[in-house]
C-alpha cells in the first residue's frame, strides 16, 4: 500500500488539468491511495474540482493568506510537514512543479525523480533524459520516500466522478520565511485554448518572419479552435511571448494534432512534440529535419499554404 | 556584493545527437565534444554584466567532475570570471548530492548571488538550483528572463507556463537562468590567452565530508520509441484529405 500526495496546481479559482494528470500516473502504482493537497487562499472551489477526480480518495487544504501566490518559499516548508504521512509526493512537471517540487525534496532529505513518464514498478519509473533522445529506468531506494514530477504530456487526465471528502490540514507549525515577494503575474492568455490541453496546435517558427505575419497563423488557428505554439527562435525573435514556446526548454504537449509552419525541427523543439498524434510540416526547405519525424508533410511556402488551408477548411 | 559564484556543469554539447549503448548501461559520449551547459554559460554572461555595472566585486566558476571539467572552467574565465574551483569527482552525482557540495563551496565563499543554470542538458533534471536554495535557508528565483539588483534585493522576472511572473527576493539569493535571460558573449583569442594565468583551486569531493551515496539507481538506458514513417502529400487538398481521412478536422 503507497500513500500518495500530489500537490494540486491552480490559479486561485480553477484547477489546472496537470493535477488530474498527476492523479492518473499515480494511479498507475499498484494499491496507491491517492490524497490531493490544495494550498492557497480562498480554495474552496478548486478543492471541490480537485474532490471531483475519480481516483482521489481524500483532498486536504491549507487555506490562508500567504498561500495565496504559489512561492515555493512559503510551500515547501508546509509541504514537507505534510509530507510526513505520505511514501509519495508527486507534483506536475510544469513550471509551477519544477520550481517547488526539489524544495520539497531537498527539506526532506530526498533525491527527486524529474518527468515521470512511465510506472514500472512500485518504485520504478522511466523518465527521459538528453532531451528525450534517451530514456531512462530509476528505482527508488526501499524506505526512502519517492518524490517526483510527472510529465503531463505522456499522462490523460484522470476523469471526473470521484467524491473525495475535503478536509482543511491540521494546523501546520512550519515557519514561513520572509525573504521572497510575489510581484504580479503578466499574462498575455487570451482566449485561445490553453496549450497543454488542447487537442489541436497551430505552431509557427523563424520561417513566419514577424510579428505581423502571425496573424496569418492565429487566424487559422481560430478557424480551427486550435492552440497556438511557437519554436524559440520566433519568441526570441519577438513574434510571440514566451508561453507559447513549444519544446525541452519550454511546454512538452501532446495535442491530437501538431501543425508546424515554418518550423526546421531542432530536436529541442522535436521533443516538446514527441507525443502528438498527428504532426503535420509545412516548410518550403524538403531537406527540413521535421520531414524525419512528420506523419504529414508538405513542402512548400507557408505564406501560400495557410490562406488556402484557411480558406478551404 | 562582493562575489556571485556561477555553476558550470561540463555536459555533452547541444548539437551533438546522443545515442544508447547496445547494452543499455548508458549513453555513447565517448569522443563527443563536450561544453559549457548552455543555460549555464548564460549565468555566466549574466554574473559577468551584473559585474561589469559595478554590482559585484569578482565571479567564481564552481564545476563538480572529473578533471576534464577544467577545459570548461577555462572557458569560463576566458569569458571573464576572476576564479575557478574545481569540485574533482569521477561519478556522476545526482542533483541533491551537487546541491550539498555547492552548499559546502557557498558557506566558504559567502557569495551575495549564485547562479546556476535551470537545466542541465544532460539528465534534464531541473533540481539543483532549488535544492541548493532551500539547504542553504536562502529565497530561489528560477527560470529568470531578467534579472535586476538594487542594494540588497533582487527583482527577477520568471518565465512561467502562464506567462512571465515577477518576483523580489531578499539577497543572497540562488537565481537560474532561462535561455532569455541574455545572449553569451564569444570568448576571444587575447581572453584565451589571459585566462590561462587565472588561478584555477582543484578540491577533492571527498575533502567536502558529503555522503555521496544515492537513494536512486539507474538500471538501464533506452532509445526512445520511433515515430512510424510519415507520407508527403503534394499539396493543399491532398493535406485536407489526408487529414480528413485521420478524422482530425
Ligand atoms: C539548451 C537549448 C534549449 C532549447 N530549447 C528549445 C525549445 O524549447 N523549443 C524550441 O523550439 N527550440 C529550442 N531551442 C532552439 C533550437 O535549437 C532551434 O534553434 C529552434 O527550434 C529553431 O527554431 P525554428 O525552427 O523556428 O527556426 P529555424 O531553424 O531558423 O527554421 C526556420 C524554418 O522555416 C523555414 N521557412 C522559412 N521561410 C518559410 C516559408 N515562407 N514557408 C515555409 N517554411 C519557411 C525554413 O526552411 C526553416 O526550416 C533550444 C536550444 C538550446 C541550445
Ligand atoms: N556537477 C555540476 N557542477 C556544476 N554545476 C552543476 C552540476 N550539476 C548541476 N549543476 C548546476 O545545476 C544546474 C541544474 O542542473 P540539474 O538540476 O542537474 O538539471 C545546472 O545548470 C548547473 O548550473
Amino acid at each position: 500500500m503507497s500513500h500518495v500526495l500530489i500537490i494540486a496546481e491552480h490559479d486561485g479559482s480553477q484547477l489546472n488539468a496537470s493535477t488530474a494528470k498527476t492523479v492518473n500516473c499515480a494511479a498507475g502504482i499498484d494499491g496507491a491511495t491517492i490524497t490531493i493537497a490544495v494550498l492557497g487562499s480562498g480554495i474552496d472551489s478548486v478543492a471541490t474540482q480537485a474532490a471531483a477526480i475519480a481516483g482521489v480518495s481524500k483532498v486536504i487544504t491549507v487555506d490562508r493568506s500567504e498561500n495565496a501566490q504559489p512561492l515555493t518559499a512559503n510551500f515547501a516548508p508546509q509541504i514537507a510537514e505534510l509530507a510526513a504521512a505520505y511514501d509519495c509526493i508527486f507534483g506536475p512537471s510544469t513550471t509551477f512543479g519544477k520550481d517547488l517540487m526539489p524544495a520539497v525534496a531537498a527539506l526532506l532529505d530526498t533525491e527527486q525523480v524529474s518527468d515521470i513518464m512511465e510506472v514500472t514498478g512500485p518504485r520504478s519509473f522511466k523518465r527521459p533524459v538528453y532531451a528525450g533522445n534517451a530514456i531512462l529506468n530509476v528505482d527508488v531506494a526501499d524506505g526512502a520516500k519517492i518524490v517526483a514530477t510527472v510529465r503531463t504530456a505522456s499522462y490523460k487526465a484522470a476523469s471526473d466522478g470521484g467524491s473525495a471528502s475535503v478536509e482543511a490540514a491540521a494546523s501546520l507549525s512550519a515557519v514561513l520565511p520572509d525573504h521572497s515577494r510575489y510581484i504580479e503575474l503578466q499574462s498575455e492568455a487570451g482566449e485561445r485554448p490553453d496549450l497543454q490541453t488542447a487537442k489541436l496546435v497551430i505552431s509557427g517558427g523563424r520561417g513566419v518572419g514577424s510579428k505581423e505575419n502571425f496573424d496569418i497563423v492565429y487566424k487559422l488557428a481560430d478557424k480551427l479552435g486550435a492552440g497556438v505554439g511557437a519554436s524559440r527562435a520566433a519568441v526570441d525573435a519577438g513574434y510571440v511571448s514566451n508561453d507559447m514556446q513549444v519544446g525541452q526548454t519550454g511546454k512538452i504537449i501532446a495535442p491530437d494534432l501538431y501543425m508546424a509552419f515554418g518550423i526546421s525541427g531542432a530536436i529541442q523543439h522535436l521533443t516538446g512534440i514527441k507525443d502528438a498524434g498527428t504532426i503535420v510540416a509545412i516548410n518550403k526547405d524538403p531537406e527540413a529535419a521535421i520531414f524525419e519525424i512528420a506523419d504529414i508533410g508538405l513542402v512548400g511556402d507557408l505564406f501560400e499554404i495557410i490562406p488556402e488551408l484557411e480558406q478551404k477548411l | 556584493m562582493k562575489t556571485i559564484m556561477v555553476c558550470l556543469k561540463r555536459v555533452v554539447d547541444y548539437n551533438v545527437r546522443i545515442r544508447v549503448k547496445p547494452d543499455g548501461s548508458g549513453v555513447v559520449t565517448d569522443g563527443l565534444k563536450m561544453s559549457i551547459n548552455p543555460f549555464d554559460e548564460i549565468a555566466l554572461e549574466e554574473a559577468l554584466r551584473i559585474k561589469e555595472r559595478g554590482e559585484a566585486e569578482s565571479v567564481v566558476v564552481v564545476s563538480i567532475g572529473p578533471g576534464d571539467c577544467q577545459q570548461q572552467l577555462r572557458t569560463g574565465l576566458a569569458m571573464g570570471a576572476d576564479r575557478a574551483v574545481l569540485i574533482e569527482c569521477d561519478t556522476d552525482i545526482s542533483p541533491l548530492i551537487a546541491a550539498k557540495v555547492l552548499l559546502k563551496q557557498v558557506e566558504k565563499e559567502q557569495p551575495g548571488l549564485v547562479l546556476l543554470g535551470k537545466q542541465a542538458i544532460d539528465d534534464d533534471c531541473n533540481q539543483t538550483g532549488q535544492m541548493l536554495a532551500t539547504l542553504w535557508q536562502r529565497p530561489q528565483a528560477t527560470f529568470a528572463s531578467k534579472l535586476e539588483i538594487a542594494g540588497s534585493v533582487a527583482t527577477v522576472t520568471r518565465e512561467v507556463d502562464a506567462g512571465l511572473e515577477i518576483i523580489e527576493v531578499d539577497l543572497p539569493a540562488v537565481v537560474t537562468s532561462d535561455l532569455r535571460l541574455n545572449e553569451p558573449r564569444y570568448v576571444k583569442l587575447p581572453d584565451i590567452m589571459k585566462a590561462k594565468k587565472k588561478p584555477m583551486e582543484t578540491i577533492a569531493i571527498a575533502d567536502f565530508g558529503v555522503d555521496l551515496g544515492s537513494q536512486l539507481t539507474a538500471s538501464k538506458w533506452e532509445a526512445p520509441a520511433e515515430r512510424s514513417k510519415g507520407i508527403r502529400v503534394k499539396d493543399v487538398d491532398a493535406l485536407i484529405s489526408a487529414l480528413k481521412e485521420k478524422e482530425l478536422v
